[in-house]
């Protein structure tokens, strides 16, 4: 095990996946998500692993398609409006049931927006991009350190499932540099059975459109089952929690400890899965609880929707109200957050659904 | 006495979905020989178009995979970078290969992939029941072009093997025609020129074959082959446009 150094995440996230024992790499310039496709660019060669520049998003999936189908271990890599262009590959993918691993360093805004850090693709990855019904396991980190145990991760669960899998970072991640340790190089696997290796003598377990609808419903259940995520913050006695992935839920832990201090029961839940969305967290507070606040950097509030679904779905016997705290262009701060807490439990805003 | 020649296996024994008269049956046989000749029957992958090139998951037998309309170059790249003892074909039509998917198929002749794309040429989208195409001949009445293609309108065809050959640093780059039995001979030399030079190594390798379309072209399957010759050929030359090195 090496020790720990000061790294930026997108680097960090990088090395992580040559350490997870990366084949094949495909992808294309967008800030903020540049060094990942740098680092890659001498990285695979040094290890002898292929890399590819590819000419747009479109091509750098399907490059990655092509790889997977073989049996090797593929990733892309992109931010916000690059990430658009992939889903039509995403959704091929899916077809064939391929496992592989993409990296969104999220970016601000619609359209071309900017680069300031958000959360808002959260809708577009944790619902699928493309045509058709398939749903992508969405990883939320929140440290470089957490960046790093994921991605070395994801390709396991990748596999495990024949799945994609989606890593879900932010501009601010990606950029800021934080101590992490960098696990050691992962013994090769063993090629899957079903890859394509020219004999065309192998089953690919591609399954057939008339099994397809019990094939797609059943996996979502196996992995909605298994793979749910979270980390829980002084919830047991809470009476209002904060829902929040990513940096915004290391505001809002902050926030959670003024207020605490300040004599308030507030607490955090923060999914580390996003898709699959961690429902069994919310069975966790006790009956103390009053209401949710989502707390997201994005401009409408998106995963709002999945904490008063869940809310709906766990708390059967009463209306549990959820309220959103979106922060637009930019991270909240504990001020804000611990503002939109009073302004809550004080009835001064409105609940969401 | 005629020698009657048996096709490879993996070229399928059963129905094939195509129309009657139509190109790709030849097309598709041709390389089944050509993998066969050259020992590579349990060493190729496809990386498929959609159109009627779709059509191979139904007799070709072998590792294919179904590609997004116009991907194949892409998806062949990603095959062939971690399976380079493999041969790694594309299989496409020319709606698939020089319009949606021209940007892939242009940007893996750049890169000098060591990939051989295959492009049907009929010049017109067949599967969807012809409409224009990028390779439309001028004039020519597709079921969006009613009146004839007016190149004023819609810019001239692309000639894709003639770009590749004179823009890019390939390895091989022809046009054969499917029509009569000297140009299907002289295809099959185009087929195995493109194959070897894959799997020596050398690059990227392209062949275009002219392909009649009877059911779109609204005439006979030996009305066609007349439309071949005396339509298409003038318009679309045959002929080894980058030939390899050595030869």
């Amino acid at each position: 095990m090496s020790t720990r150094k000061m790294m930026k995440g997108n680097i960090a996230v990088a090395e992580a996946a040559v350490r997870a024992g990366l084949d094949f790499y495909g992808g294309y310039p967008i800030t903020p998500q540049t060094e990942v496709l740098e680092h890659f660019s001498y990285r695979m060669a040094q290890e002898g692993r292929s890399f590819v520049q590819a000419e747009n998003e479109i091509a750098a999936i399907n490059m990655v398609i092509g790889a997977s189908v073989c049996g090797r271990r593929a990733m892309t890599s992109s931010s916000g409006p690059g990430m658009a262009l992939k889903q039509e590959g995403i959704s091929y993918a899916a077809r064939y049931s391929l496992p592989y691993v993409m990296l969104n360093v999220q970016r601000w805004g619609t359209g071309l927006g900017s680069l300031d850090t958000s959360q808002c693709d959260y809708w577009r990855e944790t619902r699928g991009g493309g045509n058709g019904d398939y749903n992508t396991i969405v990883l939320a980190p929140s440290t470089v350190q957490e960046l790093v145990d994921l991605m070395y991760e994801s390709f396991d669960i990748a596999e495990k499932y024949r799945n994609a899998v989606l890593i879900l970072s932010e501009a601010a991640l990606g950029q800021m540099m934080e101590p992490c340790i960098m696990p050691d190089y992962k013994k090769a696997p063993k090629l899957p059975e079903w890859r394509f290796d020219g004999t065309g003598k192998r089953d690919h377990g591609f399954g057939s459109q008339t099994d397809m609808t019990d094939t797609v419903r059943k996996k979502r259940e196996i992995m909605q089952k298994n793979e749910q995520r979270w980390e829980s913050y002084m919830t047991d006695d809470a009476e209002y929690i904060f829902v929040a992935f990513g940096l915004p839920s290391r505001v809002c832990r902050d926030a959670v400890g003024k207020l605490r201090a300040d004599g308030e029961k507030a607490g955090l839940i923060r999914p580390v899965t996003l898709w699959p969305f961690p429902v069994n967290a919310f069975k966790e507070p006790g009956s103390s609880i009053k209401g949710f606040i989502s707390v997201e950097s994005n401009d409408l509030g998106q995963m709002v929707e999945d904490v008063a679904l869940t809310s709906k779905l766990i708390f059967r016997d009463r209306a549990m109200p959820v309220y959103s705290y979106a922060s637009g262009r930019a991270l909240p701060s504990v001020r804000k957050v611990v503002e939109h807490y009073y302004a809550a439990k004080n009835g001064k805003i409105k609940e969401v659904f | 006495m005629a020698k009657l020649k048996k096709a490879p296996a993996v070229w399928g024994d059963t129905h094939h979905p195509f129309c009657a008269g139509c190109g790709h049956g030849i097309v598709t046989r041709l390389i089944a020989e050509v993998l066969e000749e050259l020992g590579q029957l349990d060493n190729f992958m496809f990386s498929l178009g959609v159109g009627c090139s779709c059509n191979l998951h139904h007799f070709f037998r072998g590792d294919k995979m179904q590609c997004a309309h116009g991907r194949p170059a892409a998806m062949a790249t990603g095959m062939k970078r971690v399976s380079p003892e493999s041969v790694v074909m594309t299989y496409q039509g020319d709606g698939d290969a020089a319009v949606i998917g021209i940007a892939e198929t242009l940007n893996a002749a750049y890169r000098n992939e060591k990939i051989t794309a295959f492009v049907i040429n009929n010049a017109l989208f067949g599967m969807t029941g012809g409409q224009m195409s990028w390779t439309t001949l001028p004039g020519m009445k597709t079921k969006t072009s009613v009146k004839g293609r007016d190149c004023s309108l819609t810019g001239d065809p692309i000639k894709l093997v003639e770009m590749i050959s004179s823009q890019f640093n390939v390895a091989y780059a022809a046009r054969g025609a499917v029509h009569t039995a000297k140009d299907i001979n002289r295809t099959r030399s185009y087929v195995k020129n493109a194959l070897e030079s894959q799997i020596k190594g050398e690059g990227y390798s392209i062949v275009e074959f002219l392909a009649p379309c009877p059911t779109n072209w609204g005439i006979s399957p030996i009305d066609s082959l007349k439309w071949v010759d005396e339509k298409m050929l003038p318009f679309y030359p045959t002929g080894e446009f980058k030939t390899r090195k050595g030869d």
